[in-house]
C-alpha cells in the first residue's frame, strides 16, 4: 500500500516567536524553519510501515514557497520515497490543503495518509479532520498507536478521558500524536541518497483549487503578559479577594 | 566565490541543529556538573553520520568534506561544546587512520568506530612536550613482531573510557622525523591511565594522562611507515583545528542568542537593555566576530578539502582568530546577563569555560602564530 504523507514548513519549536511591530502577523525573516513536528512523526510512522514490509511506498507533500524543498529533503531523507511540492506563495488555509490533498490523493490511490495532528504554527487541528471528511474516508485523530490489518486499521486514539481503540476501514485518514513515536534524524548518508529520490512540482490551479482565504485576520498581538501575584494575610482576605476582585466563588 | 551553503549543507546544518537542541542541549548542564562522558549519546550521533564526517564511506564514513564538517561542528557546539569538541577528537583519529592506515587496518578498526561502537583518543602530548611536540620522548622499541612502548602521554582527551589510543611515538631519532604513529587498543597489557584531570571545563570527557609500561604492540597496528608519524599528526591536527575553531564558534553562538535575547526582556532605568546604544554595539561587536570567525573556518576547510598548499597556514589562522573571538564573545555575553551570567542556572559560564581551552589545546594560539609566522617568512 501506499502512505501519503503531508508536511508543513514552519516556525522552529525553538524559536522565540516575535509579532510583526504592523500586527499583521508573526515574524519569519531571518527565523529559522523547520518541519512540523507532528509531521515528522508521521512521516516515521509511515516509513516504520514500510521497514515491516506492510507500506510499499511512501510520498511526502509539502505546500507552499520554494523553501518547502528543504522540507521535503527532510523527509526524503529520513526514508520517504518521493515528493509532492506543490508550490505557491499563498497564505494556506486548512480547508485549501484539504482540497489539494483530496485532488492528490485521488491521482495517487494511497490507502492511508497520516497528517499531523495539528502544526505548531497556527495549531488549527483541523486538515485531517477536513481532508478525511471530503474523501469521504474513515478517520481516527490523535493516533498513538497504528496497527495494520487486512484493510483495515487498529488505532489507539488519545483522548480527554484516556485512550481509545477504533477499528477503521481503509482508505483512512489517521492524525498523529505526539506519543505515536520518536522520529529518527535524517542521517547524513541519508541527506545525500535523498538527493536522487524526486520531487514533482505542481501548483493549486493544477489540482483544481481556489486557495483564497475563507478568514480575515484582524490583528495579530502578543498574549496579555502574566501579572505577578499578590501575598494575602489571612484566609478571610483570601475568600473576601475571590468573592469581591476574582469573582470567581 | 559563492557564500552560500548548498541544500545538502544546509540539510546537514539541520539535522546537527536538531540532533544537539534534542539530545545534546538538555543534558549539557548536568554531563559538566557530574562529570558525566555521555557514551549512549555519542553512540546516537554515530547513527546519524557523525562518527565519521569525513571518513569514507566503504567503511561506514559519511564521506563529507572539512567544510560540511565546519558547519556540523558550530552545530553540535551551539548544544553541548565539550560533547562535540570530543565527537571532532574522534573524528579526527578516525580520519588519521582511514587516510594513512592499510587496507587491513582500515577494516578492522573503522566500522566500530565510525559507529562510535569504540572511541578514539589522540595521543601526541607529553609532560615534558606540549608546544613542542617533535620533542616527546615516549619510546618504542622494535622487538620482532611488536614494538615494546615505554613512556607517558598527558591531557588525553577520553583517555581511560576510550577504546583505541592513536599514538605518536619515537621509534627512530631525535626530531620531528623518528616518530611513528602507532595504535594501542584499550586492554594492551602495560597500557594505564592516570587519575582524571579535575578542569575548569570540557568535563563532558575525561581527560587523564597515558601510561606505557613494557607495553607491547604488534608493528601492524603501526599506520603509515615508521617515521611518518610526526607529519599524519600534523595532517591530523589541520582538520582537528577547525573542527575546535567551529565549537568555538557554536558555543559563542550560543551565548550571542542568549544575550540577545536577554537585552531585549531585562529591564534597567526603565528601558529594555536593548536600547543602550553602549549595549547595542557590543551585540553588533559579537555578531562581526562570529561571522568574520565563520568565513575564515570555511575558507580554510575549503582550501583544506583543496588540499592547497597554504591550507595549514590558513587553519592556522583561522583557529587562532575564532577561538580567541569565541572566548571573547563568550565573555561579553556573560557581562551582558549580569548576575545572572556568572549563575550555573544560565548556560554561559559553562560555554565560557568550555571553549577557554579552544585557546590552548590542538596547538596554543601562539603556536598558530608561529605557523603563520613560519609561512610568512620562509622558515
Ligand atoms: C583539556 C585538555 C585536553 C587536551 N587533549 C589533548 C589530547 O587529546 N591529545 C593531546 O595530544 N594533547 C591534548 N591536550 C594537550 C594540549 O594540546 C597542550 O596542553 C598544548 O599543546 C600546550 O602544551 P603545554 O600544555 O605543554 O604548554 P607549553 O608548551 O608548556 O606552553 C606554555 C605556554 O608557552 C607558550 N609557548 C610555548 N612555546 C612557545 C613559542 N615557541 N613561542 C611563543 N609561545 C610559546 C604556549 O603558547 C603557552 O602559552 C589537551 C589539553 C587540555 C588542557
Amino acid at each position: 500500500m501506499k502512505v501519503l504523507v503531508p508536511v508543513k514548513r514552519v516556525i522552529d519549536y525553538n524559536v522565540k516567536i516575535r509579532v510583526k511591530p504592523d500586527g499583521s502577523g508573526v515574524e519569519t525573516q531571518n527565523v529559522k524553519m523547520s518541519m512540523n513536528p507532528f509531521d515528522e512523526i508521521s512521516i516515521e510512522e509511515a516509513v516504520r510501515m514500510k521497514e515491516k514490509g506492510v507500506a510499499e511506498e511512501v510520498i511526502a507533500v509539502s505546500m507552499g514557497p520554494q523553501q518547502c524543498q528543504e522540507t521535503l529533503r527532510t523527509a526524503l531523507a529520513m526514508g520517504a520515497d518521493r515528493g509532492i511540492h506543490v508550490k505557491t506563495d499563498d497564505v494556506l488555509e486548512p480547508l485549501a490543503v484539504a482540497k489539494m490533498l483530496k485532488a492528490i490523493a485521488e491521482k495517487e490511490q494511497p490507502q492511508m495518509i497520516i497528517v499531523g495532528k495539528q502544526a505548531i504554527d497556527d495549531d488549527c487541528n483541523q486538515t485531517g479532520q477536513m481532508t478525511a471528511a471530503l474523501l469521504g474516508w474513515s478517520q481516527a485523530t490523535f493516533a498513538s498507536v497504528i496497527e495494520l490489518g487486512e484493510g483495515t486499521a487498529k488505532v489507539t486514539r488519545e483522548i480527554d478521558g484516556g485512550l481509545e481503540t477504533v477499528d477503521i476501514k481503509l482508505p483512512a485518514v489517521v492524525t498523529s500524536d505526539l506519543r505515536l513515536n520518536e522520529p529518527r534524524y535524517a542521517s547524513l548518508p541519508n541527506i545525500m541518497k535523498a538527493k536522487k529520490k524526486p520531487i514533482e512540482e505542481m501548483d493549486p490551479a493544477s489540482l483544481g483549487v481556489d486557495t483564497t482565504p475563507r478568514v480575515k485576520t484582524l490583528k495579530v498581538s502578543e498574549p496579555p503578559k502574566r501579572q505577578g501575584g499578590v501575598k494575602v494575610e489571612s484566609v478571610q482576605e483570601l475568600v473576601s479577594k475571590l468573592v469581591n476582585e476574582a469573582k470567581v466563588i | 566565490m559563492d557564500f552560500e551553503l548548498s541544500p545538502d549543507q544546509a540539510a546537514f546544518r539541520e539535522t546537527a541543529s536538531q540532533f544537539a537542541a534534542e539530545e545534546l542541549a538538555p543534558h549539557a548542564a548536568a554531563w559538566d556538573e557530574q562529570g558525566i562522558f555521555p557514551v549512549d549519546t555519542l553512540r546516537r550521533a554515530a547513527e546519524v553520520g557523525f562518527g565519521g564526517i569525513y571518513v569514507s564511506e566503504d567503511v561506514g564514513g559519511s564521506g563529507l568534506s572539512r567544510l560540511d564538517a565546519a558547519v556540523i561542528f558550530e552545530e553540535l557546539a551551539a548544544g553541548c561544546t565539550s560533547t562535540a569538541a570530543y565527537i571532532s577528537i574522534h573524528n579526527m583519529a578516525a580520519w588519521m587512520i582511514d587516510r594513512f592506515g592499510s587496507g587491513a587496518q582500515r577494516e578492522r578498526w573503522l566500522p566500530a568506530l565510525t559507529r562510535m561502537q569504540t572511541l578514539a583518543s589522540y595521543c601526541l602530548t607529553e609532560p615534558g612536550a606540549g608546544s613542542d611536540a617533535a620533542a616527546l620522548r615516549t619510546r618504542a622499541v622494535r622487538d620482532g613482531d611488536h614494538y615494546v612502548l615505554n613512556g607517558t602521554k598527558a591531557f588525553i582527551s577520553g583517555a581511560s573510557r576510550t577504546d583505541l589510543y592513536v599514538c605518536m611515538v619515537r621509534t627512530g631519532e631525535e626530531g620531528a622525523n623518528g616518530i611513528s604513529c602507532i595504535v594501542v587498543e584499550k586492554d594492551t597489557p602495560g597500557l594505564g591511565f592516570g587519575q582524571l584531570e579535575r578542569k575548569m571545563g570540557w568535563n563532558s570527557q575525561p581527560t587523564a594522562m597515558v601510561t606505557f609500561d613494557d607495553c607491547r604492540v604488534p608493528v601492524a597496528n603501526r599506520i603509515g611507515e615508521e617515521g611518518q608519524g610526526f607529519r599524519i599528526a600534523m595532517q591530523g591536527l589541520d582538520g582537528g583545528r577547525l573542527n575546535i575553531a567551529a565549537c568555538s564558534i557554536g558555543g559563542a553562538r550560543a551565548c550571542f542568542e542568549a544575550a540577545r535575547e536577554h537585552v531585549l526582556e531585562r529591564r534597567a532605568f526603565g528601558r529594555t537593555l536593548a536600547e543602550f546604544q553602549a549595549l547595542q554595539f557590543k551585540l553588533a561587536d559579537m555578531a562581526t566576530a562570529l561571522e568574520a570567525s565563520r568565513l575564515m573556518v570555511h575558507r580554510a576547510a575549503a582550501l583544506l578539502d583543496r588540499g592547497d598548499t597554504e591550507a595549514t597556514m590558513h587553519c592556522a589562522m583561522a583557529k587562532r582568530f575564532a577561538t580567541d573571538a569565541g572566548f571573547d564573545v563568550c565573555n561579553e555575553a556573560l557581562q551582558l546577563h549580569g548576575g545572572y551570567g556568572y549563575l550555573r542556572d544560565y548556560p554561559l559560564e559553562r560555554f565560557l569555560r568550555d571553549v577557554r581551552v579552544h585557546q590552548i589545546l590542538e596547538g596554543t594560539n601562539e603556536i598558530m602564530r608561529v605557523i603563520i609566522a613560519r609561512r610568512l617568512l620562509g622558515r
